[in-house]
């Protein structure tokens, strides 16, 4: 993983954007699938990239609670977009996966699911927030007695190659969850994009050794203080361009005490109950077994597949499920995300890049709704 | 120890046989499932027909001939599993557009000889008129839940077919929110999945052909309707097409306006 020790941190070094090429190429070279963010279908994925040039050269994003659009940017900067619909959760705990298989023979034998570390990945291009949200996934899904193997079996030996944000959206509140727009550990390798008049340069940090040997095969150079300084400052004012902020003080127990409050028939009145904030959260992991059998009925696999706490069957107890009305459904997600998630796993469970917000067909504002019930609390 | 083989029975009445195709396009499967069941009556498949009883029947189209209501009782007494599979069957198809509209004026209309066509009033979906076992939605219906559904019923296990929105499909399928990223009218977040997002994966909104999710919002749902810029009318006309005479995607055709407090700006 990417949180190996940092012995000796080089000074910080400098990249023309042009050595994007030969930092893809250094990638695939030495094994990695690279992944990292593209465009498709009018949105910015996140997909394997066979050479830069797949990168989102000149693309911005303009957000909005239930919105988002590409628009062209005036530069030509790789990653001056905010959060697109996926988040590295497709790339680390997949939609669907097989967990084992089993066939009807004279000794009965079974086989392991998915074959362990098939490849390795390079995540290139991952912002701030959404490292915090991959250190969530790690404890969630590794932090307890049995780590799971799917998981592990693709977040083992990643290379991680942040890109702090110096392009918050109108969606973001990372700040205020105090999981961006900088970052200082987590990552092999930290770049800051610095894309100003006829220059496009890139401030690289190597937080690991492996970073380093990287950084020493690309065609870099020193970065004096001045421009590290201006990357630092490019970040500090991202930090204060952000278009949402999350509420201050403690949210476990504002839900806590919100248990009750009319506010929730509120929001489910506008709740689609469709799943797609937990689809696109960066941390909802909840899967749901999928059995399958072939026809001979000799064949059998046991695959899982995102489940949302939004669908019927997912509280679906003897007798029928327990959380039947949207608002019990919405109120569950907020709580847990928000709430009850640091007594579970010592943290919040959301890392603001705001993409529940910009995704919901409905436009519902999690930021919002913490206000109203705080406000209804209050009342 | 022997067992007998399960006899299988494809039913048709008012549909356009595209959801029977379904089974014959199962190509690789077919021929697994031939070998485990005994097709006993499949005239769009053979002419050879066997007498029943028979142990799993799958019901194409809807009912709207009084003959038809006569005969999908003998088809339920003959069935000891009944299935019916697609949008006509479970919900009255698109011919039940009929339901809002005066049966005898289409047929003076369309016919030369309207005196030959004996129709009823309304199409009906199969279980207004016998007690069924399974529903497949859908217009046509999704292949792999068919084959999901015939083995489950072999093995006698429960079939996996969830009732949750489109969405859940379409997100894990990796496809881009034709509703959120491109402003396309979408039925997709009060739709029941089972498609796999089909459309919105070829950027087109879904257009409901799998009836009602299992707890659709109508009043959210009209307001991103009517913030992708459709009209009353339009919003009416979305929900009644392929499950016209549904009565939830009914009940939501009569719900135009959103609820308070959501931006209205994103067409």
């Amino acid at each position: 993983m990417a949180s190996g020790t940092r012995p000796r941190t080089p000074p910080p070094a400098l990249l023309d954007a042009t050595a994007l090429e030969a930092l893809v190429d250094a990638l695939r070279a030495r094994g990695f699938t690279v992944m990292g963010p593209t465009v498709r279908d009018g949105a910015v994925v996140i997909a394997e990239l066979t050479s830069a040039a797949d990168l989102p050269y000149g693309v911005g994003v303009d957000t909005d609670a239930g919105r988002y659009r590409l628009r062209a940017r005036d530069d030509r900067a790789a990653f001056g977009h905010s959060a697109g619909p996926q988040s590295w959760k497709n790339v680390l705990h997949p939609p669907r996966a097989l967990v084992w298989s089993a066939d009807r023979t004279p000794d009965g034998s079974m086989a392991g699911g998915e074959p362990a570390r098939e490849r390795r990945y390079a995540l290139l291009g991952v912002r701030p927030c959404d490292l915090a949200a991959i250190k969530v996934l790690d404890r969630v899904l590794t932090g307890g007695r049995q780590a799971d193997p799917v998981y592990t079996g693709r977040r083992d030996g990643n290379l991680i190659i942040a890109v702090e944000c110096t392009e918050p959206g109108a969606v973001c509140f990372c700040s205020s969850m105090g999981t961006g727009p900088g970052t200082d550990d987590g990552f092999d390798l930290a770049l800051t994009e610095l894309v100003d008049g006829g220059e496009h340069l890139f401030v690289v940090r190597a937080g690991t050794g492996e970073g380093a040997e990287i950084l020493a095969g690309l065609p870099a150079r020193p970065a004096d203080e001045g421009i590290v300084e201006r990357a630092r400052e490019a970040v500090g004012a991202a930090a204060g361009r952000m278009g949402r902020t999350m509420r201050p003080g403690s949210l476990p127990d504002l839900l806590a005490e919100a248990r009750g409050s009319p506010h929730w028939d509120d929001v489910a009145a506008r709740c689609l109950t469709c799943g797609n904030c937990t689809m696109v959260c960066p941390t909802c992991f909840c899967t749901t077994p999928e059995d399958v059998t072939d026809l001979t009925g000799d064949h059998a696999e046991r695959w899982r597949r995102w489940d949302s706490c939004f669908d019927l069957d997912f509280s679906y107890l003897h007798g029928g499920s327990v959380r039947t009305s949207g608002r019990a459904r919405y109120r569950q997600w907020l709580t847990h995300k928000l709430g009850t998630w640091h007594e579970q796993f010592g943290s919040s469970g959301c890392v603001g890049c705001g993409r529940c917000i910009a995704w919901c067909p409905a436009g519902i504002d999690l930021t919002r709704e913490i206000d109203a019930l705080a406000a209804a609390g209050a009342g | 120890m022997t067992t007998t083989v399960p006899t299988l029975a494809v039913w048709k009445f008012a549909s356009c046989d595209g959801c029977q195709l379904s089974l014959l396009d199962c190509e690789d499967e077919l021929l697994a499932v031939a070998g485990r069941v005994r097709v006993a009556h499949f005239l769009e498949a053979s002419r050879h027909v066997e007498p029943g009883p028979y142990d799993v029947s799958l019901v194409e189209g809807s009912i709207t001939t009084a003959a038809d209501a006569r005969r999908i009782r003998d088809v339920r007494k003959m069935s000891r599993t009944l299935v019916t599979i697609g949008a006509c069957a479970t919900a009255g198809g698109v011919q039940a557009l009929r339901n809002f509209a005066d049966v005898d004026e289409f047929r003076s209309l369309v016919y030369a000889r309207p005196e030959y066509v004996s129709a009823l009033a309304t199409s009906t979906p199969i279980a207004a008129h016998v007690d069924v076992d399974h529903e497949l939605h859908g217009c046509p219906i999704d292949r792999g839940q068919l084959l999901e559904v015939i083995t489950a019923l072999l093995l006698g296990r429960r079939p996996d077919v969830p009732a949750h929105s489109v969405c859940f499909q379409c997100k894990q399928r990796g496809n881009v929110c034709v509703a959120v990223a491109h402003g396309t009218p979408c039925l997709g977040p009060v739709t029941r999945a089972g498609c796999g997002a089909l459309c919105p994966a070829y950027r087109r909104g879904c257009y409901g052909c799998f009836g009602p999710m299992e707890t659709p919002n109508a009043a959210a749902e009209a307001a991103l309707l009517r913030a992708t810029g459709l009209s009353d009318e339009d919003v009416r006309r979305m929900y009644r097409t392929f499950h016209t005479a549904d009565p939830v995607f009914i009940a939501l055709s009569e719900v135009t306006a959103g609820p308070a407090g959501r931006p209205d700006d994103r067409a």
